[in-house]
């Protein structure tokens, strides 16, 4: 339960962080939240960890024209408690207490979130439920991701080597716009075991976590009418894998019953 | 080969400097290097709160967290919080109201709950519970735990 050997290297320029995440067997180190736990069980044997946090330009939340932007270093405490996320991002306010607890949110971090992509984790779905952009930037310059393309596959995002996650951005919530994050988890903190974002904005976003390898959007459910409708046709949606404790069965059900409160959230006037 | 990084950092007031291991997290160094044992190791990979330590005035998991990343940091453990006696009044209540058996988490979930009791002046039991859902007792059901917390905060419990 000891890490293994590795060494480090904290970079106090994007330029530099660059340099260094592109050589082999550099693996960038954020929060460290979850890449720390799996270098203390041996999961991960990386050479070098490059950590970005010395890079102040990666930190902090900015609300202008409309959008919202979250750079990469901003933790989940720090999303909790801004007022701006509050007000302009309540899908995300909603969602940040369920991520473990508070000693984790202190250090964990949206960016270290969405370039590892858990399935279960909670911003990714989020952010495809938010149309959100990732921002994503190496040494060759920056490219803009759409948040639905970023997430491609189990623990597998659009990111080339030497490329950090800049920042997420998405449209700050309008009037008349609503949104609601539920999640079922057996135990407070715990993965879970199967979570809806969903927003409501010019069109309506189901969009599913712990469901599949990636974040789900159920395309059929976000077009559905009424809710008799979307729970019918939820289950084309969806196929979530089994986890160790919940059959694919129980999750299909219990993604019906966030489907419904998620709906009656969304439909019932302030 | 072992990578090493010299690093210069406040632990409990007390200027210190050290070359560490790369790999070292940090409640290994407090507890090895600076003998501080009051900060425990149980699960090694974030789950139960035993290893909570502050730093830069916030609580962090200390097994997830490398010694060299606390360079340039102010790091408290529960022996400072302790001799400062900003722990008092939670000392006294868990004392009192048997919020201990073995004793194993007991330092973790001080920390967390005098985090709490920074933060806020009134908290329910909801807020507390979920304020120390990171902190694993295999002892005793919590409950006593809750009672103590409660009684510092809101004078009662």
């Amino acid at each position: 339960m000891k890490a293994p050997s590795f060494a480090y290297s904290k970079p106090q320029s994007l330029a530099e962080a660059f340099e260094l995440a592109e050589q082999p067997g550099a693996k960038v180190l954020a929060g460290g939240q979850s890449l720390i736990p799996s270098l203390n069980m041996r999961l991960s044997a990386p050479e070098l960890l490059v950590d970005i946090t010395g890079i102040g330009s990666l930190r902090g939340i900015s609300v202008e024209q409309g959008v919202v932007r979250i750079g990469a270093l901003t933790t989940h405490a720090q999303i909790e408690r801004s007022p701006e996320i509050g007000r302009h991002a309540p899908l995300l306010a909603q969602a940040v207490p369920h991520i473990a607890h508070p000693a984790i949110r202190n250090r964990g971090t949206l960016g270290g979130s969405i370039a590892l992509a858990d399935p279960a984790a909670e911003y990714p779905a989020c952010l495809v439920a938010l149309g959100a952009t990732i921002v994503v930037a190496g040494k060759d310059g920056e490219r803009l991701v759409p948040a639905e393309d970023f997430f491609k596959g189990l623990f597998e995002v659009d990111l080339r080597p030497g490329e950090l996650v800049m920042a997420a951005e998405f449209p700050a919530l309008l009037k008349d716009e609503r949104s609601v994050f539920l999640e079922l988890a057996r135990r407070h903190g715990d993965y879970a075991i199967i979570g809806l974002a969903a927003h409501k904005a010019a069109e309506t976003r189901f969009v599913y976590l712990g469901a599949g390898a990636t974040p789900v959007f159920a395309r059929r459910a976000s077009a559905a009418s009424t809710l008799e409708d979307a729970v019918s046709v939820l289950d084309r949606d969806i196929d979530p894998p089994a986890d160790l404790y919940n059959s694919s069965t129980t999750k299909r059900h219990l993604a019906k019953v966030l489907l419904a409160r998620a709906w009656n959230t969304l439909t019932t006037s302030h | 080969m072992e990578h090493a990084n010299d690093i210069t950092l406040t632990v409990n007031g007390t200027p210190v400097s050290r070359r560490v291991p790369a790999r070292q997290h940090l409640v290994d160094f407090l507890r090895e290097e600076l003998g501080l044992t009051g900060s425990h190791i149980g699960c090694e990979h974030g789950v139960c709160g035993a290893c909570t330590v502050r730093v830069n005035g916030e609580i962090v998991r200390g097994c997830l967290m490398l010694a060299v990343q606390a360079n340039g940091c102010s790091v408290d453990t529960i022996e400072g919080l302790s001799d400062s006696k900003e722990l008092a009044a939670l000392q006294k209540s868990f004392h009192e109201r048997n919020a201990l058996q073995c004793g194993f988490c007991t330092p973790g979930m001080l920390m967390a709950a005098q985090d709490l009791v920074n933060q806020k002046s009134k908290a329910t039991r909801e807020e507390i519970r979920a304020h120390i859902s990171g902190n694993y007792c295999r002892c005793t059901g919590y409950q006593a735990i809750v009672d103590a917390i409660e009684e510092v905060l809101n004078g009662q419990g």
